[in-house]
């Protein structure tokens, strides 16, 4: 399958001689659900930045869909949708115009801009407030309109970034419905995202970056597989007395009712289980005491931080 | 491949949200500039205009005349851009321009159209009014709409580049209080060049406005203090000028990417 994005030794360094890139090179098929991860600052909002033509890289290749934005920049912009950060539509203009101005650009004429954008509206839940200005939405309906905007051209290569941020959970979950169902009509998207619970329920292919490196390229699941270990909260159907001491297994009581285990990777869960029923307690439900991409995600970064502090020393 | 049907959508979107974003705020835009002219024509042209009397052989409010419609297409068409796409970049939404495959050309196209509307639209406006205050002459037509939309194309490039520098609003508003007003001004609105001193005469020519004011004046009354011929090449030599530098501008990302 063809590529959607390939980035090749990606630079950028800013005017005042800060090193946003230090030469990433990233490979999204087409048809992925991509995640590109990074703390505050790693250089991911430049990545997108120079794929979309709002940032100028300072060295590099970027290919979208297999044209190269140095020599056939038009015919590359056309498979891109963005989602940008920040809300970036004139807010004194109403919602539809919106969406028909972001046609125009596209060379789209408004009779088929038109239908395309009460398709969209509708799915994204913002028809009935199509006459309205866009200053008037609410802040998950101003995010919603920019995904609508984004898709209204129907690129093949949508880029979101943090479509999430400040988004109540309902809304979130079902903009996550809303954005597996286009990726599964075949739309590549690059999400970027400070919740990681996302990352992992939305993507199957991550890359983090980290101080202008890509410190993880690989799909989810390989990804999960380094977390060496797990801790787990156990909740219990009676109120514990003593907390039992179990072979290899480190528990710690969380509350009256709760344990916290560590688990790792070589251990079956059903052991512990096991030895729990012995000392007569019964586990009734269990959960990841935190998301499992966030461990390692902070892992990652203090040991990138570990081996920054060693190259300055 | 983009096609030039697309680019033709993608020209027309401009132009077409430009001019609905300027009547829409109709009050601010164009309202203004018709009640600071009749001002012009009540207090110049007939109150002051009638003690002056004649300039260059005709009523003084006829003389004026051509200079303050004028003046009112420079103002408006140079305000437009500069304040759309300085609000694009302020708002960011000039990202939806950036992002899209459209050619730099097109979006620069765009915005001075839009700067040349609201320009012409005052010039009309202000024209009728004039029309209601004195009596109009109208010399030859095409000259007065070809030096109006030339006019207006210049000052409308020139505001572009005023926004792409642009960082904060004073930005917007410095070359239009300390360089295009005296400018407009000092180009002969209100008096021939005949009536300056043979010094001040010679200065006056480095001034662009006076050529534009005085070709303009030509297609209403048909008196002119420069040659026809010297004032359309000088406008055609700023309009290319800028408009090679707001290009440039544009395609290098000044002001607008990082």
């Amino acid at each position: 399958m063809a590529a959607a994005l390939e980035i090749t030794d990606l630079r950028k360094t800013y005017h005042n001689d800060f090193e946003a890139l230090k030469g990433i090179s990233l490979t999204v098929r087409e048809g992925d659900f991509f995640a590109l991860l990074g703390p505050n600052g790693a250089g991911k909002s430049t990545a997108i930045g120079i794929v979309c033509s709002l940032v100028n890289k300072s060295a590099g290749k970027v290919r979208i869909h297999g044209h190269d934005i140095d020599h056939d920049l038009a015919a590359a912009k056309r498979y891109l949708g963005l989602v940008p950060q920040e809300i970036n539509f004139n807010i004194w203009e109403p919602v539809e115009e919106i969406l028909l101005n972001q046609a125009g650009y596209y060379g789209i004429p408004l009779d088929v801009a038109r239908p395309r954008a009460e398709h969209y509206l509708r799915q994204l839940g913002l028809w009935e407030k199509r006459h309205g200005m866009a200053r008037d939405l609410s802040g998950g309906m101003k995010r919603r309109l920019m995904i609508a905007r984004a898709l209204v051209h129907e690129p093949r290569l949508l880029i979101l970034d943090e479509p999430t941020a400040g988004v109540d959970i309902e809304l979130r979950r079902a903009m996550w419905k809303f954005l597996r169902e286009i990726n599964a009509a075949g739309t590549t998207i690059i999400l970027t995202t400070h919740y990681l619970e996302e990352a992992e329920s939305l993507c199957e292919k991550i890359a983090i970056i980290d101080q202008g490196l890509i410190v993880e390229d690989s799909d989810m699941k390989t990804l999960l597989n380094k977390l060496h270990q797990q801790t787990l909260l156990l909740d219990l159907a009676e109120p514990l007395a003593d907390l039992p001491q179990i072979a290899d297994f480190t528990l710690r009581r969380r509350d009256a009712q709760t344990i916290e285990a560590d688990v790792r990777r070589d251990q079956q869960l059903n052991t512990l289980f096991a030895a729990l029923d012995v000392h007569g307690l019964q586990v009734v439900s269990m959960r990841n005491k935190s998301n499992r991409l966030e461990e390692l995600f902070i892992k990652m970064i203090e040991d990138g931080k570990v081996r920054q502090a060693k190259v300055v020393a | 491949m983009i096609g030039l049907l697309e680019y033709r959508v993608a020209y027309r979107t401009i132009v077409v949200k430009e001019v609905r974003r300027f009547l829409r705020i109709w009050m601010q835009t164009v309202l203004p500039a018709v009640i600071s002219t009749s001002l012009y024509f009540l207090i110049f042209g007939h109150l002051i205009g009638e003690r002056i009397g004649a300039m260059d052989g005709y009523p003084y409010i006829d003389f004026i005349v051509p200079g303050v419609i004028l003046m009112a297409i420079i103002n408006n068409a140079y305000a437009n851009v500069v304040s759309s796409f300085f609000s694009a970049k302020f708002q960011r939404h000039v990202e939806e321009l950036l992002v899209s495959p459209m050619p730099n050309s097109i979006i620069l196209l765009g915005f001075v159209t839009g700067g040349i509307a609201r320009g012409l639209i005052v010039g009309l406006a202000v024209t009728a009014v004039a029309a209601l205050l004195s009596d109009v002459h109208l010399h030859n037509l095409l000259i007065v709409l070809l030096v109006a939309v030339l006019t207006a194309a210049l000052f409308a490039i020139a505001g572009f580049i005023n926004a792409v520098y642009a960082k904060s609003f004073d930005d917007i508003s410095i070359i239009p209080t300390f360089v295009l007003t005296p400018l407009i001004y000092l180009g002969g609105i209100f008096y021939s060049l005949d009536l300056l001193p043979e010094f001040w005469r010679g200065v006056s020519l480095f001034n662009p406005i006076l050529y534009m004011i005085n070709a303009f004046r030509y297609g209403f009354i048909g008196s002119v203090d420069i040659s026809l011929g010297t004032a359309f090449s000088i406008i055609g030599l700023f309009i290319v000028s800028l408009y090679l530098f707001a290009l440039h501008l544009l395609n290098r990302g000044v002001g607008v990417r990082s």
